[in-house]
């Protein structure tokens, strides 16, 4: 996840000088063309396009670089567009995950029942949109053994999340079998802390970060495209690596 | 048809030119924007010099400083860079140019007419490329290659898989996509001087033809 408007300062808008640069070049070609409607509207159409393209480029059993543990960070590092202080602590006692959509079994889970699901570890990378990567070891339930157990129509197109904390997301079907998705329960061998989304977010070493949602409350299973929070913004769809 | 002056640039050649000229522009714009939202060297790029629109008209749209928009304009000027590129190269090797203009190169011919350029005594003439040219075509060549995969490797880090190791990984990706579009803005800074030096190689790329008095039909609007 990103944090925006943290690293741009719009006061540092300034006028051009006069002279040929790159940059009044730049300006030229679209710097404020970005603002217009029209251009929005055929990034988009370019994007959802990139979407079809990486779908098919996705190979569902091809595997994303696993890690010796020993460079598995531990203090993993937090983003989102709040400050960690402020992530949503969900009481176990008190938590369900709420099932909808194509599911056969609809019943809600509780902490303890989703912890007795069989779980695997794995020491993946972590990508995010805005450049930076990290390592981490993480212990999960793999998502297809959950929509498995809760009879799960895998026929259907997509997975979508909501989550504690006002988040949203989705992704294609194929990913959410991909052997290396995973209902992560723990980091680093302890428990998911808080801030990182107790008490699971979705792993999803294939799909950039802000595609991780944490502190998931519901999973649906639809043919609808579920919205995302962030491709909400602007940010592609599919964000698949 | 006029046939005054010699043809210097076919029409593919143009073509692939003009739309490589738009598409790296589109790049750079959109990957300094990209880039200011996570540094990798303790400086950001001016925001006047980036693609992504106003800060706080991007706020007010969807609560996203422009990185959004910027990576949609890197993700679809990718598209046009790749097919203008991808002409140009199949052009270039088809036509023999690159055989015929972009060769010989020797290192005693580019020390000479490195030296020349140094002392203003080296002379143009259209449709001939000096050393020194033939070395810088070389040189944009491969870092417009360079950049081409490492911006692959950093988009499909995991479908291309062991593609980054050949950069030394993911972060080592973006360095090197820092680094050849480094080369890329050095080439263009070069490039436009020398035009503005001898502008008739500007008239020539645009309508293909070099002499005293170009066809008045040229595309130029």
């Amino acid at each position: 996840m990103i944090r925006p408007g943290q690293d741009f300062d719009p006061t540092r808008r300034r006028l051009l000088g006069g002279g040929v640069t790159l940059g009044a070049l730049t300006l030229l070609t679209g710097c404020n063309v970005s603002d217009h409607d029209a251009v929005q509207d055929a990034l988009q159409r370019v994007s959802v396009w990139n979407d079809r393209v990486q779908a098919a480029l996705f190979g569902p059993h091809r595997l994303a670089p696993t890690f010796p543990e020993s460079m598995a960070v531990k203090d993993f590092r937090y983003n989102a567009w709040y400050g960690p202080d402020q992530a949503p602590v969900l009481d176990p006692k008190d938590y369900r995950l709420g099932l909808a959509g194509r599911i056969s079994d609809k019943r809600s889970w509780s902490v303890d029942a989703l912890h007795a699901l069989p779980q695997v570890t794995q020491v993946t990378r972590h990508i995010c949109v805005e450049g930076w990567s990290m390592i981490g070891k993480w212990t999960g339930t793999p998502l297809r053994v959950f929509l498995e157990r809760i009879g799960a129509d895998t026929t259907a197109r997509y997975v979508g999340f909501e989550c504690a904390d006002g988040y949203y997301e989705g992704i294609d079907m194929p990913t959410a079998l991909h052997p290396q998705t995973l209902m992560a329960f723990r980091l680093h061998d302890a428990l998911l802390p808080h801030r990182h989304g107790f008490p699971f977010k979705l792993r999803i070493p294939t799909k950039l970060g802000f595609k991780n949602p944490k502190f998931v409350t519901t999973l649906y299973v639809t043919d609808k495209e579920p919205r995302g929070y962030w491709p909400d913004r602007g940010y592609n769809w599919f964000s698949g690596l | 048809m006029s046939q005054k002056g010699v043809q210097t640039h076919a029409w593919p050649l143009r073509l692939a030119h003009w739309t490589m000229a738009i598409a790296v522009l589109v790049m750079i714009g959109s990957g300094w924007r990209i880039y200011n939202a996570e540094p990798i060297l303790p400086f950001r790029f001016p925001l006047f010099a980036t693609l992504g629109g106003d800060v706080e008209a991007a706020l007010a749209r969807h609560g996203d400083p422009g990185v959004a928009s910027a990576i949609a304009w890197h993700f679809a000027g990718m598209w046009l860079l790749g097919a203008a590129f991808g002409l140009f190269l199949l052009y270039g090797l088809l036509s023999g140019h690159f055989r015929r203009d972009y060769l010989p190169l020797t290192p005693r011919a580019f020390v000479r007419d490195f030296t020349d350029a140094l002392c203003f005594r080296l002379e143009h003439r259209l449709g001939v490329y000096n050393a020194v040219q033939k070395a810088f075509y070389w040189g944009v060549l491969l870092a417009l290659v360079v950049v081409i995969l490492s911006g692959i490797a950093i988009w499909k880090p995991v479908q291309t898989y062991p593609l980054e190791t050949l950069f030394g990984g993911f972060q080592g990706a973006r360095t090197v996509h820092f680094l050849a579009m480094t080369a890329i803005v050095g080439f263009l800074a070069v490039h436009l001087a020398l035009v503005a030096l001898v502008p008739r190689t500007l008239v020539s790329m645009i309508t293909g033809r070099s002499g005293p008095s170009p066809e008045p039909e040229g595309e130029a609007p």
